[in-house]
């Protein structure tokens, strides 16, 4: 998976908790929970999406890596490169 | 203790209806309509597991007060219950600059409640080979007694008590008996009470009564719900909600709130029995209860409510003991709007309330539908059946509602009159 392809993966999952979230401003590189009024029940169904779509386990203490779409994408990137 | 010398101060009255029942009714004055009419609300529903079977579905604006996003964060109950507060609180014209909301009270009546919910949580962990790491960590919050009432204070700031009141089908009456009761100790100074229902989302609900053999079936669905009929066979299951506001009557007149009634009196009691069947003689006790409470007799009720459901034995209980106490009671009129909307649970005692609450203004009572073969062990004194009838003036309007493991609610409201 490309990290544009990761990036549109997010974006969706996210689309999904709140259809009305705007994306068009959006800074890749500042935390997504203070641009899209995101909280921790948000950051957890981003983590159950992630695993019920490519079996992925996020430990914990790796939840911090997932704060923007830019460190999203790093974490993601080795962890989906075969899918 | 009779409710009648009772100082300004201890008088509770309804200022405020929010509501939503099957077919369509979003509205006090769109309830009222349908049910003067006799127009049935019930549909049918197509549940994971279980055939076909007619059920009662709302349709309201979900998205009027909240965000589709907290909808699908909360439960179904949460949703109607948001809905139906944010609706009673327009209604009652009230914003909070009248109270505080930190002297606001959420008191929602629940036959059950996170049914649904784990439901749904055990079937989505089947698609992934019942591993429990995909378990949702919304579970918790969504399960907890309180979850309904709680999102209503989330949604309106209201930082008073809340919780649910757990009283099977007696439920939304139990709810707003625990509301005049805080009013009256000075817990709280408004109310929001009522009932909730979202049971139509569990294949379990209706599996059980049909398993009981309590589950109504009928080629036509509006022709399911039967109480007292001959023909009955069960119960239709319906989601709603309504809540209602409560004030005590010095604040209100002072802030000239429309007032729909005054709680003239209430009780509740066990039956201390069986786990399903109902029991006649401790229904009619508690009527007789809440009678003497709000000092009343039985010649002075307009129109009784009536509990029935649809279920063979459960009708004749309730019909036995209203016919006993209401012998000698030519005026008297009942009705059975659970014929109309099926029975709406949690919600049933507080959305029938409402159903019946404007005839203190248009004089009206509803009639009980479906009613072609009328059982003579259902001869009720008044039935008004098949169509609405016009009476000289509704002064009381007395309201039935019972549940499983025997707890029986009965709510007396009054025409609101001036001291």
């Amino acid at each position: 998976m490309t990290r544009d392809e990761i990036r549109d993966i997010i974006l969706e999952i996210i689309e999904d908790i709140d259809e009305d979230a705007e994306f068009d401003d959006l800074d890749a590189d500042q935390p997504l929970r203070d641009q899209l009024d995101l909280d921790s029940m948000d950051f957890l169904d981003i983590v159950m999406e992630l695993r019920k779509r490519y079996k992925l386990q996020i430990p914990e203490e790796d939840y911090p890596e997932l704060a923007t779409l830019t460190s999203c994408v790093n974490y993601l990137e080795p962890k989906l490169q075969d899918v | 203790m009779s409710d009648v010398s009772l100082p300004d101060a201890q008088r509770i009255v309804i200022t405020g209806v929010g509501l939503t029942a099957p077919g369509g009714s979003n509205s006090l004055a769109a309830f009222r309509e349908q049910v003067l009419a006799g127009r049935s609300g019930i549909s049918t529903i197509d549940l994971r597991y279980m055939d076909t079977y007619p059920a009662g579905i709302c349709d309201f604006p979900e998205t009027k007060y909240r965000k589709k996003r907290e909808n699908k964060r909360g439960t179904r109950a949460g949703c109607i219950g948001v809905y139906c507060a944010g609706e009673a609180l327009a209604d009652a014209g009230v914003d909070f600059s009248e109270y505080e909301r930190s002297r606001t009270g959420v008191y929602m009546g629940l036959t059950e409640h996170g049914t649904v919910e784990t439901e749904n949580e055990v079937y989505n962990i089947s698609q992934f080979d019942y591993n429990v790491d995909y378990w949702t960590h919304h579970h918790n919050p969504r399960t907890v007694l309180n979850n309904p009432a709680g999102e209503i204070t989330m949604k309106f700031g209201i930082t008073g008590p809340h919780y649910a009141v757990g009283a099977a089908c007696a439920a939304g009456n139990a709810a707003l008996i625990q509301g005049t009761q805080m009013l009256r100790l000075g817990e709280i100074d408004f109310a929001l009470c009522g009932g909730l229902s979202e049971c139509v989302g569990s294949f379990g609900i209706f599996a059980s009564f049909r398993a009981q053999g309590a589950l109504a079936e009928h080629e036509n669905p509006i022709k399911a719900s039967r109480p007292l009929d001959q023909d009955r066979n069960g119960i239709v299951i319906s989601e709603g909600g309504c809540v209602f506001t409560l004030e005590r009557l010095d604040k209100a007149l002072a802030r000239g709130a429309k007032i729909y009634g005054e709680v003239a009196g209430y009780a509740m009691n066990s039956d201390a029995r069986d786990f399903v069947l109902p029991y006649g003689p401790r229904q009619a006790e508690c009527i007789q209860l809440a009678l003497g409470r709000a000092g009343l007799t039985p010649q002075d009720i307009s129109i009784i409510n009536t509990h029935a459901t649809g279920t063979k034995q459960g009708d004749v209980e309730e019909c036995q003991a209203l016919a006993e106490i209401f012998a000698d009671c030519p005026a008297v009129r009942s009705n059975n709007t659970k014929s109309i909307i099926g029975h709406a649970m949690g919600a049933a005692g507080v959305l029938e309330l409402a159903a019946n609450l404007s005839s203190f203004e248009d004089s009206f009572v509803h009639p009980t539908i479906n009613l072609d073969n009328p059982d003579p062990a259902c001869a009720l004194p008044g039935l008004v059946a098949g169509k609405a009838e016009k009476v000289e003036q509704v002064e009381t309007i007395l309201n039935n509602s019972f549940g499983m493991v025997g707890i029986n609610s009965v709510v007396i409201i009054k025409r609101f009159m001036a001291a």
